[in-house]
């Protein structure tokens, strides 16, 4: 039996020396060319919020930050309340797309000091009351919503008890709705989709099938290029009118999104904070990379490359 | 309540009168009939009046303190000593030992660009410790599974996840085996431990994945923490279970022969309820990957992010590569598991010849493995998985056409089926509950408490309509009751054909138990979006997600139990001129009573775990306030409270579907 064993043994031995002469290209071999120009930027804690447009602002400055700048940087996922709360423990430098959130800024801008604002990322937010293409053909006064009441019929399901539906989204997304409803009278009842997946599957279901759908939406937005969905037009907006959230009857302000970050990364002198920091580009620039991201479905990387190698200029006043 | 209500005997001895017992039987259905009669005249009269409705947007005083009490924890955070000396430590434990397994298989170690063992290394050590504690069948499992993560393209996400996982589920077993055998051995325990158990299971993760990142900091720890508190509960419950299931006749011998109290745990009741304590096992690592896109939440890194990427932009091909992954990891760990407790029982029948040739054969096992090892730690074809993973983009555009098939093909039918159950089954029902005045349902629930558990899970009950109130959430918990009901009923359905159907034939449990750990680990978010374009965003859909989740766990330990039935039994039944159909009904299922009931308690958990991903389909209630509260700071206090009200309700029919059972055995 020890036979067998020493035999087993050396003709493995044999085996494994065999493969390693002839093993090919060993691990540590070609690993010096890539860290030659790190130093000065270390790492770069970038935070991704869940939405698509969201990810095509992270792809390219974690682009240009490792390629132009030399920087470690580490995506992490993260909703936005935590993203913000890793202001404080050191583990996220940057929000690159913030929608308001009044309420985190006053926690952590104002009172715990944590993070500052860093300005504008050039994007208009643009948040309101759509329906799919289809219908705003067939009915084109749909689009007032004082016309809504007449139709309320056609968008009940089994969800909307008797009215007309209104459907939601994510939570974490801005919203007076309910008292939209309320407030301007209408016979519709809000039902929480309860996330973006689930309004946007609605919305192409609704356009495929033809079906009645009216729902909350935003821009800029991927599936705007997929399915053109027409904004119904709430009564203007003006300052103040959406003081009192129990009281709002009017449409949504335009929201200059803005940049956050860390106020320890705002003073750490890093070149990555000052490309955060020039990070402007239009609601069309961030189309494309989406699209490139949700519909070609491209890696971040790869829509990142593309994106910056036509839009050299760009990408030079947020570095020079 | 008016109603009559029979004084439940607690006697427990054994034969009680008989006409007694006769009478009983008789009177409950009446009594549950004018239980019923009752609540709808009230319901006709009093429709609408004291509902307790909050809107989406409104707090009550409760949910603001919650609120200022979690920002006072973020705000003292680095002065607290708590935090400095406990779990700023823990958190460093419990990181070390992720970053350590992560270096080992999945992420870059050093000054390496590859983790310390690639591939083939990783596949080697697969299938050389599946061999050793299991067989050569599941050793060739497990190659194949692995070799599958990197066809896929997913290698380094596989490992990432499977870092993660060991992790958790080692962490777990270490707290939760010890605590299962101390549940098994002394009822007080058990009784104090049940409560915790069922928050632990029941508890939304949502409401504490904010907090866990607030208390261990962003990244392994928090993933880990979070997949344990989810993932130990199934190993202590049935652990508990298998202790107390071994025969007390069994007990007894050992004792009468002077077994000690240690010796009997070690020789008599650890060895005999092995079988049943690896099905923990394996639940609590079908727990754990089930945790796997939920801690994604939270940064956790491997396959959860990319499923949950891809669904930003809807593209389930994508994610349903990625869910396979984790479906196929499962399946190999399960496998593995089981094959290992098996292992013992088929040793000792083998012919002894193999026995001879099983230790130079590990031997040289181990050898060779050590050889892969080192390759794979050398050399670059080894270590970083060749080629571009296109059996991956196969799978994924396979995937996507087969959901545009079913979604172009199928939603004529599939939305007749949703407005009948809706309109027919769920509307109505929650317009009992919830149209009722919260006193009168409070009171049904109470009286439904005594009648079917006795007086002590009507205390429970009434305690638990109490606390619901006191969340501030009565309305949105009775939507999510009546959702529940529907569907936990449709689950014990399901499980009871099913689990009957392969209790009786191995070959159909074989044939079908892989589906259902598909099932099970399956991350919901996958077949959320063709449900969606199926159904669109209602209860309903949340209703399915649940009922595909919640019937695995069901079917699988009704079958167990009905397998549990002695053949002589079976046999006698047989020979005494049943048919299959008296056997099932006369026979295996009243005998399986005990699995039954764990079923039903288990079936309603996983049901209950799915109303936050309910949420985000359109159920509405406390899984969108759960989900809302993980979103929005201010909504954080009410979103707990919605995950209160999901375990009180979690609570409230554990108990009394225990009581029940126990009654109805007794």
């Amino acid at each position: 039996m020890a036979r067998h064993w020493r035999a087993g043994a050396a003709g493995l031995a044999v085996l494994g020396l065999t493969l390693t002469a002839c093993g090919g290209a060993k691990v540590g071999d070609s690993s010096s060319a890539g860290s030659g120009s790190s130093g000065k930027c270390g790492t770069f804690n970038l935070a991704v919020n869940p939405w698509v447009g969201y990810e095509a602002d992270a792809a390219v400055v974690a682009y240009v930050a490792q390629h132009n700048l030399g920087c470690t940087v580490t995506k992490k996922n993260l909703k936005e309340e935590i993203a913000w709360q890793g202001f404080g423990t050191g583990e996220v430098d940057a929000v690159l797309e913030n929608w308001g959130h009044a309420d985190l800024v006053k926690k952590y801008i104002t009172q715990q000091k944590t993070a500052v604002d860093a300005g504008p990322t050039g994007n208009k937010g643009i948040i309101g009351w759509y329906v799919p293409p289809w219908l705003a053909k067939a009915h084109p006064d749909i689009l007032d919503y004082k016309n809504l009441n007449k139709y309320a019929s056609k968008f009940k399901t089994s969800e909307s008890g008797g009215k007309g539906q209104l459907l939601d989204g994510d939570p974490s997304y801005v919203t007076n709705d309910e008292a939209l409803v309320k407030n301007l009278k209408l016979d519709f009842k809000v039902v929480y989709a309860g996330s973006e997946t689930a309004l946007i599957q609605a919305f192409r279901t609704a356009e495929k099938n033809k079906q009645w759908v009216i729902g909350y939406f935003y821009e800029p937005q991927w599936f705007m290029s997929e399915v053109p969905l027409k904004k119904v037009s709430l009564p203007a907006y003006k300052t103040g009118c959406d003081a009192e959230a129990a009281k709002v009857a009017c449409d949504y302000p335009v929201y200059n999104l803005n940049k956050i970050v860390s106020a320890k990364f705002a003073k750490s002198g890093s070149p990555a904070y000052n490309l955060v920091k020039n990070f402007n580009w239009t609601n069309d620039d961030q189309n494309e990379v989406a699209k490139y991201i949700a519909q070609d479905k491209m890696t971040d990387d790869a829509a990142a490359k593309k994106w910056v190698e036509a839009n050299k200029d760009k990408v030079d006043a947020w570095i020079k | 309540m008016t109603v009559a209500i029979e004084k439940p005997e607690k006697t427990e001895a054994a034969e009680p009168v008989a006409p007694v017992k006769a009478a009983r039987r008789i009177s409950r259905p009446m009594v549950l009939g004018a239980i019923l009669v009752v609540w709808l005249v009230l319901f006709a009269v009093l429709r609408g009046k004291q509902t307790l409705t909050l809107a989406a947007a409104d707090l009550t005083d409760l949910h603001r303190w919650i609120n200022d009490f979690n920002d006072s924890i973020g705000a003292n955070r680095n002065s607290n000593p708590l935090f400095l000396y406990f779990f700023n430590e823990i958190r460093l434990v419990i990181d070390n030992l992720v970053t350590f397994i992560q270096h080992l298989i999945s992420q870059p170690s050093g000054a390496r660009p590859v983790p310390e063992i690639g591939w083939l290394g990783v596949v080697g050590i697969a299938g050389y410790v599946s061999w050793a504690v299991g067989n050569w069948r599941v050793a060739l499992l497990a190659v194949a599974g692995f070799t599958f993560f990197g066809l896929q393209g997913l290698w380094q996400e596989s490992m990432d996840t499977l870092s993660l996982t060991l992790s958790a589920v080692f962490v777990a077993l270490l707290f939760a085996i010890p605590l299962g055998v101390c549940a098994g051995l002394s009822d007080r325990f058990n009784r104090i431990a049940t409560p915790f158990l069922d928050f632990m299971q029941t508890m939304p993760t949502f409401v504490y994945l904010a907090p866990l990142t607030l208390f261990f900091l962003i990244g392994g720890a928090s993933a880990t923490i979070a997949t344990v508190i989810y993932a130990a509960p199934p190993t202590i419950r049935i652990t508990a279970h298998a202790i107390r299931n071994v025969s007390k006749t069994t007990v007894e011998a050992a004792d009468s022969l002077g077994a000690t109290r240690r010796q009997s745990l070690l020789k008599v009741l650890l060895p005999m309820s092995k079988r049943t304590v690896v099905m923990g096992v394996n639940q609590t690592i079908m727990a754990a990957l089930a945790m796997v896109t939920i801690a994604a939440l939270i940064n956790a890194p491997g396959l959860g992010p990319v499923v949950l990427q891809s669904l930003q932009s809807l593209d389930v091909g994508t994610a349903f590569n990625a869910g396979l992954a984790i479906v196929v990891m499962a399946i190999v760990l399960d496998r593995v598991t089981t094959a290992a407790a098996a292992r013992e029982e088929h040793a000792r029948n083998a012919k002894h010849d193999f026995a001879k040739w099983r230790r130079p054969l590990l031997g040289a096992g181990a050898a060779v493995t050590a050889v892969l090892i080192y390759l794979s730690h050398t050399y670059l074809w080894a270590a970083d998985f060749p080629g571009d993973g296109t059996v991956g983009s196969h799978i994924a555009s396979a995937a996507d056409s087969a959901t545009n098939w079913a979604q172009d093909s199928l939603s004529g039918v599939t939305n007749a089926i949703r407005d009948v159950i809706t309109n027919g089954l769920l509307n109505p029902f929650q317009t009992l509950v919830t149209d009722s005045p919260w006193w009168l349902v409070g009171a049904v629930l109470v009286a439904l408490g005594v009648v079917l558990g006795g007086w002590k899970s009507g205390v429970t009950t009434a305690v638990c309509v109490g606390l619901l109130v006191g969340t501030g959430l009565w309305s949105d918990a009775m939507t999510t009751l009546a959702s529940t009901l529907v569907a936990t009923v449709l689950v014990m359905a399901l499980g009871i054909v099913f689990g009957v159907w392969m209790g009786r034939s191995m070959m159909v449990d074989r044939l079908i138990r892989p589906t259902l750990d598909a099932a099970q680990v399956m991350p919901p978010f996958v077949y959320l979006v063709p449900f969606l374009a199926l159904f669109g965003p209602t209860r309903f859909t949340a209703i399915v997600a649940a009922i595909v989740y919640g019937a695995p766990v069901a079917m699988k330990i009704i079958a167990d139990g009905i397998r549990a039935v002695p053949e002589t039994t079976v046999e006698a039944a047989t020979s005494a001129g049943c048919n299959t159909w008296q056997i099932i009904t006369k026979v295996q299922l009243p005998m399986s009573r005990s699995a039954l009931t764990l079923a039903t308690n288990q079936g309603l958990i996983y049901v209950l775990s799915m109303v936050v991903v309910g949420g985000l389909v359109g159920a509405g209630a406390l899984g969108y306030d759960v989900v809302a509260g993980f979103s929005q700071g201010q909504l954080y206090g009410k979103g707990l409270a919605a995950g209160l009200a999901i375990v009180l309700l979690g609570v409230m029919f554990d108990r009394i579907t225990q009581a029940a059972a126990r009654r109805a055995g007794a």
